[in-house]
């Protein structure tokens, strides 16, 4: 007899409303008229978003906490709703960058009709008649379900179906740019093809690692491999999942979609992308490690030990000789993925443990990626967005208090002191160093140091370097930007001067549960 | 004591939105910094407030001797330096001044190595700005030079931070207070790496060769003023982290170390020595003569005994003073002549005696001439060089000699010989710039002939020190 799982619609229901949402963006998008989609779409988005945050505060403060539901399906554990919440964080940002119209003459920074030929006269007419398109916002609840999901996903279809929600609106996303289309409708190609091999590798992993345990649900599959022990097939399975994911997070040798997908994105996909992707990704990530294969650390801690100095050392080397700010922020991501990887490797403890510090790093590096795209599609010329580093030059005597704002962002991912970025690296190195891995800190100073002189050049070009008469003027954005971004350098800031109510919060939750 | 910090950094934040008057606020901060640092070098009591639990991060500051001495210098030097700065730097340049004193004394009163490491850190934002937005043409490169040079150090010390949590979590719970971790037993290998991690930091900071070579680029291309902020002050963080920290936490790795920091000393007093006497550049000269005062209070700490280490705090407040006036007085004379090339100056004793007599005071109170201030410490140090090994005393005081002819060729080449013709008369210091060179030498005079009051302040913070590394070996 089929017993129907029992769920507890008390802790889900961010997540279904989130998702519900986006359903009915749907629905608002084939009834209402054209021009009152915007309006309704955005604060459809701003409001499910804001009920969802409650809701996820409320369940991390309530008793549910430590739970399972859905036959084990779905886990609520203090981790995972933290990492909602941040989800639902930085997307409310995300939300708040996709509305802005003020920048690009009254029209937002998606393509007016994306069926339209890049040079055809019917994208002429599209742009001349100011259309727009209102389906980002029910896109962007979906992947923003997807994260939720992922977050919190406690066996490996979950794993699978969310990592597929969250991923096939962003492919889309990538391609919606208002401007140089065709590179943007080429990196979201890219991202797409690489990324549906990626799903399937993670999902050929996926049914080893079902072979070799006989169950999805992570929590079995970490004790059938303490019983045991490991076996070809869990190897294997173990191998080709971490494909899947290092894909995601944009880990060498990985990570080859990251620059061309960052730059070729419409900039509000960016910044909301790089930071909730991430965030959702290494969720996930911790909770498939630390819960499943907890007992295989010995195998897997070496290899992705490897991959993170290789992502490090890769992604700070490269973003040097990268000329466009976008471009080198892409790569900049790929090092910071090197720095999580770092964190991943520690173990988790009840006190300051890999966990909190993946997830504190996470957090300071949301927030800072998210501030600096905003900034970035501020900085314009007469063409869209100036993406040329050598036309920044000058940008501090001319906008002193935008440049300044982009100088926090980078100097948080370069981890200086007093900023949020300094105790992440703090924090990822030490749960490292704390479980014996020190060749790998070692690379990972390095990196730093190799990170460093990339972001202060940005500085100084900004700062001390003379203007060219070409110099990229930065437009006045509408509030909600201007808020994005003096919120970002807010949490930057007092993140970086008082993490304690943080890094509590962060112990208290404690680690991830099967 | 908290106070201390917060007054020149409400000072910076003030200054740099102040519409009207921002330097005289600024000045205003400096004093006032400098009257709340005497105050609470007699009064204020220790302050330790837990700042970032988890972490065992206290905000923990405290004052012993050594600390007087360098919040002395700090807030002495910063308003001297500022009415110097008067003319040809704007408000940027005292706000971030402002900022750097804050950082820096935060630095000198830390009582939680945390702590420490953050305000080690900050003092360079500043730093950076200051030698980018004033000076010399390739002022852009120089700062960028320079952060290169002080992150990557302040990345190496990030390694030694962490790997004193990991210690300190493992004997149970995590604590920064540097008193905590000095009772911590740590295992001679984790000792050794974290020793040299620290000490690769506080010889970038110092700087020691083989990674001095920010400084003379920097000295170069940094207005004057920023400059005496960078050797004097903030440099100075890197021997006092040497005392503090290195001989402080890790005596035993320290001792293990002595023989090759000792070689790197000497390298240093020699080596910056004879680069200096074959600048044509004044600043680049001046600033390689610290490489040369920094290798010898380098040897002072390690040679480990009494003399050394009493000479070595004494001598980082003497070079403070004196080297200040060096940079001083080459920055007025650079603006009289537009340049700091020292092969287009001759016959200037002439036109403005007063400077060439303050430079010869100066220049020879660098030099160690019994009875301006930097003789005492030095005779220390070359004791205690003595004590270590015959050979290292030798080598050492080759510095004397060395200093001896930088300082007075630079000097026959600038001032004497004939005067030059020149379309424009070259004028003698105006009653700011004696102002600002008088403070300077008086202290350099009382110094010399009194340095009672400096060795006793010294003496309670080395006795300890000196304790555990003899014990040890």
């Amino acid at each position: 007899m089929f017993e129907s799982p029992g769920i507890s619609y008390a802790t889900l229901w961010p997540v279904l409303l989130v998702l519900a949402v986006a359903c009915a963006g749907v629905v608002v998008e084939a009834f209402a008229p054209r021009a009152a989609r915007f309006n309704t779409q955005v604060s459809l988005a701003l409001a499910g978003l804001v009920a969802a945050l409650a809701g996820t505060v409320a369940v991390g403060a309530g008793s549910a906490l430590g739970a399972s539901t859905g036959e084990g399906a779905l886990v609520i554990d203090g981790p995972g709703v933290f990492s909602q919440g941040l989800v639902l964080l930085v997307s409310l940002g995300g939300v708040a960058l996709f509305a802005e119209r003020r920048l690009d003459n009254g029209v937002s920074a998606f393509a007016g009709q994306a069926a339209a030929l890049p040079g055809t006269s019917a994208e002429r007419t599209a742009s001349q008649r100011g259309l727009e398109h209102t389906e980002v916002y029910p896109l962007m609840m979906f992947a923003v379900g997807g994260m939720m999901l992922f977050c919190i996903s406690g066996d490996l279809l979950m794993l699978f179906v969310a990592l597929e929600v969250l991923s096939l609106p962003l492919y889309l996303l990538t391609g919606l740019a208002r401007r140089r289309r065709l590179l943007s409708q080429e990196a979201a190609l890219k991202y797409f093809l690489l990324g549906a091999f990626s799903s399937g590798i993670f999902l050929y992993g996926l049914a080893l690692v079902y072979g070799f345990a006989g169950s999805m649900s992570l929590a079995d599959i970490g004790e059938v491999a303490a019983e045991e022990g490991s076996g070809p097939l869990l190897l294997l399975g173990i191998g080709l999942m971490a494909v899947g994911l290092l894909f995601k997070t944009g880990a060498v040798p990985f990570h080859s979609w990251t620059p061309d997908v960052y730059q070729g994105a419409p900039t509000p996909v960016t910044a909301w992308m790089s930071a909730a992707t991430k965030i959702a990704a290494f969720a996930a990530m911790l909770r498939l490690f630390y819960v499943a294969f907890g007992t295989e650390g010995d195998i897997w801690r070496p290899a992705i030990g490897v991959v993170a100095v290789l992502t490090m050392l890769l992604g700070a080397s490269f973003a040097i000789v990268q000329t466009d700010v976008k471009r080198m922020l892409g790569y900049s991501a790929v090092a910071h993925t090197g720095f999580l990887l770092t964190g991943l490797l520690g173990v988790q403890t009840d006190a300051f443990g890999s966990t909190q510090a993946v997830l504190f790093y996470l957090t300071a590096y949301g927030f800072a990626t998210l501030g600096a795209f905003a900034i970035v599609s501020l900085v314009r010329g007469p063409n869209g967005e100036v993406g040329s580093l050598d036309r920044w030059a000058g940008l501090g005597r001319t906008n002193p208090w935008v440049a300044a704002t982009f100088a926090v962002f980078l100097l948080s991912m370069a981890g200086l002191p007093l900023t949020a970025g300094f105790i992440g690296k703090w924090g990822v190195f030490a749960a490292a160093l704390g479980a014996g891995q020190w060749p790998v800190v070692v690379v990972a100073i390095g990196s730093s140091i190799i990170a460093i002189f990339f972001y202060v050049r940005v500085i100084m070009l900004m700062f001390f370097t003379d203007p060219r008469e070409d110099v990229a003027t930065v437009s006045t954005p509408s509030y909600a930007t201007t808020v994005v971004i003096a919120l970002s350098a807010l949490a930057t800031v007092v993140l970086g001067v008082i993490p304690g109510p943080v890094l509590s919060l962060l112990v208290d939750a404690g680690g991830f549960i099967g | 004591m908290t106070l201390l910090v917060l007054v020149p950094f409400a000072g910076a934040l003030i200054t740099a939105v102040m519409p009207a008057r921002p330097k005289l606020w600024a000045f205003g901060f400096a004093i006032a910094t400098l009257v709340v640092g005497l105050v609470t070098m007699f009064t204020a009591p220790d302050t330790d407030l837990v700042w970032m639990e988890p972490l065992g991060v206290h905000w923990a500051l405290e004052m012993d001797g050594f600390g007087k001495l360098m919040v002395l210098l700090t807030v002495a030097l910063v308003p001297i330096t500022m009415v110097a700065a008067v003319k040809d730097h704007d408000k940027r340049w005292y706000a971030w001044a402002l900022a750097l004193e804050a950082f820096a004394l935060l630095t000198f009163l830390a009582a939680d190595l945390f702590v420490f490491y953050i305000a080690f850190e900050a003092t360079l934002i500043p730093a950076y700005f200051m030698i980018g937005q004033h000076g010399g043409p390739h002022r852009a490169r120089a700062a960028l030079k320079f952060l290169m040079f002080q992150l990557g150090g302040g990345l190496v010390l990030l390694g030694a931070l962490i790997g004193f949590f990991v210690v300190s979590s493992d004997a149970g719970s995590p604590s920064y207070l540097i008193s905590d971790l000095a009772q911590l037993d740590i295992g001679t290998t984790a000792q050794r790496w974290i020793f040299v991690a620290m000490f690769i930091a506080f010889a970038v900071k110092a700087p020691l060769f083989p990674v001095h070579t920010w400084l003379a680029d920097t000295t170069e291309q940094a207005t004057t003023p920023t400059s005496v902020l960078l050797v004097c002050v903030l440099d100075k963080i890197g021997t006092f982290g040497m005392i503090r920290l290195c001989l402080g936490l890790v005596p035993e790795a320290s001792a293990w170390a002595t023989p090759v920091v000792v070689v790197l000393a000497l390298i240093s007093i020699v080596y910056g020595a004879v680069l200096a006497i074959g600048q044509d550049d004044l600043l680049r000269l001046i600033g390689l003569t610290s490489l040369s005062h920094f290798g010898l209070i380098t040897l002072g700490i390690f040679a480990a005994t009494r003399e050394g280490l009493v000479g070595a705090i004494l001598y980082m407040v003497n070079h403070g003073v004196a080297t200040a006036a060096m940079f001083l007085i080459a920055g007025f004379l650079i603006s009289r002549k537009g340049t700091a090339s020292i092969s287009s100056m001759r016959g200037l004793e002439k036109a403005t005696p007063v400077l060439a007599g303050t430079f010869l005071v100066a220049g020879l109170a660098t030099a160690g001439l019994p009875g301006l201030s930097q003789f005492v410490s030095e005779i220390m140090v070359l004791i205690s060089a003595f004590d270590y090994h015959w050979l290292v005393g030798v080598i050492a005081v080759t510095a004397i000699v060395l200093a001896a002819i930088y300082v007075l060729w630079a000097y026959q080449r600038i001032f004497t010989g004939p005067a030059q013709l020149s379309r424009r008369p070259v004028s003698d210091l105006d009653r700011r710039e004696v102002g600002v060179l008088v403070p300077l030498l008086v202290a350099l005079l009382l110094f010399g002939f009194v340095p009672g009051p400096l060795i006793s302040a010294a003496q309670p913070v080395v006795a300890p020190l000196v304790d555990v590394i003899q014990a040890g070996e």
